[in-house]
C-alpha cells in the first residue's frame, strides 16, 4: 500500500532523510522510530506528499504522491503533528469542513460525522470552539480528520504526544484495530507503544534507517537479550561462583546483588545454557527464587543504536 | 469548483465568526460618509454623482484591503493548518482561488453597503446610474489587485503585520507611480521605456477611466491581469516552500 524507494530530502546543505526505502501492506501497523531531528517528520511529510522528496520514489495505493498527488492524497489521513487545527471553528464545523473537502457530502458526511465522534469520543465537545479544547480533544479532533473518509492509509504523527496514560490507551488501542484493514505508519519516542501497537517497526537515525524488523527481532538485538538472570535463596555469591565453572556454554556470569542469603546473578550464554543450569541448580540443592531469561527492552535496543559511536563506546 | 466554494465558505465564516469583518464594515462605511461628505464636500458640490465617494476608494483600500487579507496564508502557516490543507485532495490553486474570491466576495459585501450612497444622490437628482455603475466596477477590481497582492505578502510570511506592511506599501507604489511628482523623479535620467512602464502599472489611470463611465476592455484586462499575475507569484511561493 505504501511503498518508498531510495526517498532522500536535503535542505540546502544538510540532509534530513537519507536514502531510505521500506514499504508496509495492508493490515501492517508500522512504528516510526527514532531521536529527536532523525527526520521521522519530513518522512512522514513526503510520503503525505506536503513536501516533495529531494530524490526518490514514494507511491501510496499505487499512485504516486508527486505525479498522481490528488489520488494518493484522497486515499490517505495524515495527522500533522502537533494537531494544527483552525482556531475560528467549531468541532463539528472543522470535521464538516474535513469531511467536504474529502468529498462527502449530505447524509453521507453526516454519517462519516457520526462515525468519527463516536470513535474518538469527541460527543462531549462537538460545538465547542477548537480553541478552548484540552490538548487531548485536540489529538483526538484532528485524528477525526484523519479517519472521516475511512482511508486505506494512515500517517500519524506522534498521534499520542500530550495525552494522559487513559488516552494513549484508548489512542493505541484505536490504532491496532484499524490496523487489521488499513495501512498505518505512526511516530512516536514511547517504546512501549510500539510493543503495544506495532506490527513492524523502524529506527531511524540522522536520516537513516538503523533497524527495520518486528518488536521480537529488535528486542533480541539488546545487549542483555538472552542472557539468564537468578536468583538463589540461602547461598552467598561464594559458595555459587566455583560451581559456575562446570557450565558448558557459559560466556561470563556476574554478580547483580547479594544480600542477607538472597543472591541474583546474571549469565551470558554462548549455547544452550538454560538446561545446564538447570541440572545444575538439581544438583548443587540450590534453592531458586527466580530465574528468568532476559527479553531485551526496546529503550536499550534504542540507545544502542541510535547514539553517536563515541557515547555508545563509553556506555559499554 | 466544489472544493474551491468549500474553502471560500470555511474562509468566510472566518470573517464573519470574529468581530473583524463587523469592525470592518462599520469603519469602511464611516471612512466612505466622512470622506464623501465632510471631506469632499458632498453638499457643496451640488452635483448628483458620486466622484467624491469614488475618490477616495484607493486610498481607503490601500489600508482596509491589506487588513482584510493579512491573514490568508500567514494564519495557515502560523498555526500550521496549511500542512492539514494541502494533503487534503486540493491543488495550490483551488485553495488560491477559495480564499481569494472568499476575501473578495468580503469586500463586496462591504461595497454593496455603501448602497445609502447611491440612493440618497437618485433622491437628490438624476444621476448617470451607468456611470456609478463603472465606477462600482473600477472600485471592486482595484480591491480585486490590491487583494491579490496583500495574498502575495501573506504567502510570504508567517507573520501578519509584516504581510500587513509589506502590501500597504506595495499598493501604495502602485497607486503613486503614475503620479507626476513620482514619475518626475525618474523623467530626467530613466530610459523612454521605464518611464512608460511605470505609468503603465500605476492603478490611478485605470481607476479614472471607471470613474468617468468608461469600462474599457484594456483597464478590464489590466485589474484582471494584475489579479492573475499576483495569485500566480503566490503558487509559486506556496509550491517554493514545500519544495
Amino acid at each position: 500500500m505504501i511503498t518508498v524507494e531510495k526517498l532522500t530530502k536535503s535542505f540546502g546543505s544538510k540532509l534530513a532523510v537519507d536514502n531510505i526505502s521500506f514499504s508496509v501492506e495492508k493490515g501492517e501497523v508500522l512504528g516510526f522510530l527514532g531521536p529527536n531531528g532523525a527526520g521521522k517528520s519530513t518522512s512522514m511529510r513526503m510520503i503525505t506528499g506536503f513536501l516533495a522528496p529531494s530524490a526518490g520514489k514514494v507511491s501510496v495505493c499505487g499512485f504516486d504522491v508527486v505525479e498522481q498527488g490528488l489520488k494518493s492524497r484522497s486515499r490517505l489521513g495524515y495527522l500533522p503533528e502537533n494537531a494544527p487545527m483552525y482556531s475560528d471553528m467549531s468541532v463539528f464545523g472543522f470535521l464538516s469542513f474535513c469531511a467536504e473537502l474529502r468529498g462527502l457530502f449530505g447524509s453521507a458526511k453526516a454519517r462519516a460525522i457520526d462515525r468519527v465522534v463516536q470513535l474518538c469520543f469527541l460527543a462531549p465537545v462537538l460545538f465547542q470552539s477548537v480553541d478552548t479544547l484540552s490538548k487531548g480533544y485536540r489529538h483526538r479532533t484532528c485524528l477525526a480528520q484523519a479517519i472521516i473518509h475511512d482511508p486505506e492509509v494512515l500517517i500519524l504523527d506522534e498521534p499520542t504526544d500530550g495525552l494522559d496514560p487513559n488516552q494513549k490507551h484508548e489512542v493505541r488501542t484505536l490504532i491496532r484495530e484499524m490496523g487489521r484493514e488499513k495501512a498505518i505508519i505512526f511516530s512516536t519516542h514511547i517504546l512501549e507503544e510500539v510493543e503495544a501497537a506495532c506490527t513492524r517497526a523502524i529506527i531511524i537515525d540522522r536520516g537513516k534507517i538503523v533497524a527495520n524488523g518486528t518488536p521480537g527481532e529488535l528486542k533480541s538485538r539488546a545487549p542483555l537479550a538472552g542472557t539468564i538472570v537468578v536468583g538463589l535463596i540461602g547461598i552467598g555469591w561464594q559458595a555459587v561462583q566455583p560451581n559456575l565453572a562446570a557450565l558448558r556454554f557459559l560466556e561470563r556470569s556476574d554478580l547483580i546483588s547479594e544480600c542477607d542469603s538472597h543472591t541474583t546473578f546474571r549469565l551470558e550464554p554462548n549455547g544452550d545454557l538454560l538446561p545446564e543450569v538447570l541440572t545444575l541448580a538439581q544438583r548443587q540443592k540450590w534453592q531458586i527464587d527466580h530465574l528468568k531469561i532476559e527479553e531485551g527492552r526496546l529503550d536499550d535496543v534504542f540507545r544502542s543504536i541510535t547514539l553517536p559511536d563515541t557515547e555508545r563506546a563509553s556506555i559499554k | 469548483m466544489k472544493t474551491i466554494w468549500t474553502i471560500a465558505r470555511r474562509e468566510l465564516g472566518a470573517y464573519f465568526s470574529s468581530p473583524v469583518a463587523y469592525v470592518f464594515i462599520v469603519i469602511f462605511l464611516l471612512l466612505t460618509g466622512f470622506f464623501t461628505f465632510m471631506v469632499g464636500r458632498f453638499f457643496e458640490r451640488g452635483s448628483a454623482d458620486l466622484v467624491t465617494f469614488f475618490v477616495w476608494h484607493p486610498w481607503l483600500y490601500l489600508f482596509l484591503v491589506p487588513a482584510v487579507g493579512m491573514r490568508l496564508w500567514s494564519e495557515e502557516l502560523r498555526l500550521g493548518t496549511v500542512e492539514l490543507l494541502f494533503t487534503m485532495p486540493v491543488t495550490t490553486w483551488q485553495a488560491i482561488l477559495g480564499k481569494f474570491l472568499a476575501s473578495w466576495l468580503f469586500l463586496l459585501i462591504a461595497l454593496l453597503l455603501t448602497f445609502p450612497m447611491v440612493v440618497t444622490v437618485e433622491y437628490l437628482g438624476h444621476p448617470d446610474l451607468g456611470r456609478i455603475l463603472s465606477g462600482y466596477s473600477g472600485s471592486l477590481l482595484m480591491a480585486g489587485a490590491f487583494l491579490a497582492i496583500t495574498c502575495m505578502t501573506s504567502s510570504l510570511t508567517r507573520n501578519q503585520v509584516i504581510s500587513f506592511i509589506l502590501s500597504v506599501v506595495f499598493c501604495l507604489f502602485l497607486i503613486l507611480c503614475s503620479w507626476p511628482p513620482v514619475t518626475d523623479i525618474v523623467v530626467n535620467w530613466a530610459p523612454a521605456w521605464l518611464i512608460d512602464a511605470l505609468a503603465g502599472v500605476g492603478v490611478m489611470t485605470h481607476y479614472e477611466d471607471f470613474q468617468r463611465g468608461v469600462i474599457d476592455s484594456r483597464d478590464l484586462i489590466f485589474f484582471l491581469s494584475m489579479v492573475l499575475f499576483f495569485l500566480f507569484t503566490t503558487s509559486v511561493i506556496l509550491r517554493g516552500r514545500r519544495a
